[in-house]
């Protein structure tokens, strides 16, 4: 769908790493240019005329998240540098001042490294514990193993909407509500959801949910974090300075913004938030459901293709994303990779950032396959005969 | 070199690496070596008596290519001093970034002299190397 809206697609390229990052379509790469051409100021000095428009556009752009992923409010959507600064915004500027030794928080072995390293980090400083929720036969998470994994102690459960690697769906709206009967605070990380479905923050009741705009058509150096407004009032900022201040005198006169610019310190990336606002209306117009749709058919496609060939193992054979991981046996995943690349196809190759995963199931390496709906079944035709024929990727791997 | 030689030396020694195993044993130090972009990830275990390169053993994941190198480097590198192997790095290094080197001292690592066409290929081809230098520069 939409390919002639993508400069990159014009190239002669098949892009098949869209977990990684998205490419852009031009009405998104135009409103940057616009920005950067027509009206070139810094926000929150509405003194003039073009100051004025990059307000505007900055805090319209939050409107517009907030509607995209069904907040309440827009005080609850502060823009960030990306999915990774948002879980690390709220590992440090809610839970840690929070935490206590004895408390456990809940993830998986396959969630991504942004989802593990703060709360390992939390851990070291303070003590408390991590474990981890185990996953079924598919790798995925079932809300029985989440019910088995609380314990008293239990104060957060943090989970990829969709994990990176294995791309299964958790069920999070039965996890919010076992999580919530229980006083557990759920964080959500949507990078690899909000692009490919419909979020509703409300429905699914999270606590905390983030995500990247490059993700999703938009920018790289953008993300956003929601909190439910109660939480987001109790968020300390990690960084102190222009903007989000009120007044100050001295030491004991610093008088804060509200929410959400008091988590918003110095000048923000305004390009790129008034860029996501361009690949949120972009998105809307394709139609989130259309997106969700045309992605499981040509998943399908995909693996109705992949599991003819013998020498193909596919990892995550029962998830229902549009990620596919798999290796061919006896080579190496990166040499597969190089070797797809010779044909300028892009897939990715490696642990994807979800190191502890290996632990699971028991691959330390794999290919990576993740769609978008700009993918065609020409361009899977392509590649899964390129797949065939083992022979011909040992000779030309080199 | 031709390049039908050139992919049988490197599918050789990557279908039968030389030496791909773990040393448990105390006159080996052990070296890590990885490439930070990629997934290739090699332990070496060295062994050196008298400034000279007793045995080389590796372990580990890695591409064709660096498990390739890895074996031939090792194969090479065995028997030498210390003073040669510097030069024999020294040397690959040199092919790699295409500098002018020494053809002969290379021997079936001459097989990677076109490796410097394909960049993302190149650190695969130096990462024995980056592990073997971490033992050698202890060497003045």
């Amino acid at each position: 769908m939409n390919r002639e809206d993508f400069p990159m697609l014009q190239k002669d390229i098949i892009y098949l790493d869209n977990g990684a990052t998205t490419f852009k379509p031009k009405q998104v790469i135009d409103v940057i240019t616009d920005y950067y051409s027509n009206y070139c100021a810094n926000a929150h000095r509405g003194d003039y005329d073009i100051s004025f428009k990059v307000d505007q556009s900055y805090e319209n752009t939050r409107e517009k998240v907030r509607k995209f992923i069904g907040a309440k409010q827009k005080e609850e959507i502060v823009f960030t540098s990306g999915d990774t600064e948002s879980l690390n915004l709220v590992v440090r500027g809610f839970f840690e001042n929070i935490i206590e030794k004895d408390d456990e928080i809940l993830i998986t072995q396959s969630e991504h490294a942004s989802n593990v390293l703060p709360w390992f980090r939390l851990s070291q400083k303070y003590g408390c514990k991590v474990n981890y929720i185990p996953l079924d036969d598919n790798h995925y998470v079932t809300l029985e193993n989440v019910k088995k994994s609380i314990t008293p102690n239990t104060k957060i459960i943090s989970l990829a909407h969709i994990t990176n690697v294995i791309g299964d769906i958790r069920p999070i709206k039965e996890i919010c509500k076992l999580a919530h009967e229980h006083n557990i605070f759920v964080v959500v990380d949507g990078a690899q959801s909000v692009a490919h479905r419909v979020t509703d923050v409300v429905d699914l009741d999270v606590d905390f949910l983030t995500f990247s705009a490059h993700k999703m058509c938009g920018p790289t150096g953008v993300g956003v974090l929601y909190g439910k407004r109660e939480l987001m009032e109790e968020v300390e900022p990690l960084n102190m300075g222009g903007g989000m201040n009120e007044s100050f005198d001295s030491v004991s006169e610093v008088y804060l913004k509200e929410l959400p610019t008091r988590l918003e310190a110095g000048t923000p990336n305004i390009a790129g938030v008034i860029g996501l606002g361009a690949a949120i209306d972009y998105l809307e117009k394709i139609g989130m459901d259309n997106i969700n749709h045309y992605e499981n058919k040509l998943r399908k496609y995909l693996i109705d293709k992949l599991i003819t060939i013998p020498h193909i193992d596919i990892i995550n054979l029962e998830s229902d994303s549009g990620i596919v991981a798999f290796n061919v046996e006896g080579i190496f995943s990166q040499d597969v990779a190089y070797y797809l690349n010779k044909y300028n196809i892009c897939v990715r190759a490696g642990n994807h950032c979800a190191k502890i995963l290996k632990k699971e199931v028991g691959v330390t390496n794999t290919c990576r396959i993740s769609l978008y709906f700009y993918n065609t079944e020409e361009e899977i035709d392509s590649l899964v005969d390129l797949l065939r024929d083992t022979d011909k990727i040992m000779k030309e791997m080199l | 070199m031709d390049e039908n030689l050139r992919r049988e030396i490197i599918m050789e020694h990557y279908q039968n690496p030389r030496n791909k195993k773990t040393m448990k044993d105390d006159t080996y130090e052990k070296v890590n070596t990885n490439n930070a972009s990629c997934i290739d990830n090699l332990d070496l275990f060295i062994k050196i008596e008298d400034q000279k390169i007793k045995d080389i053993t590796f372990d580990g994941e890695a591409c064709a290519i660096s498990t390739s190198s890895c074996s031939i480097m090792i194969t090479n590198l065995i028997g030498k001093t210390i003073e040669e192997a510097k030069i024999y790095v020294e040397n690959f290094e040199n092919m790699i970034n295409e500098i002018p080197y020494n053809e002969e001292i290379l021997k079936e690592a001459l097989a990677y002299n076109e490796v410097y066409k394909q960049n993302n290929r190149k650190n695969c081809a130096l990462l024995p190397y980056k592990g073997i230098k971490k033992i050698l520069d202890q060497f003045n």
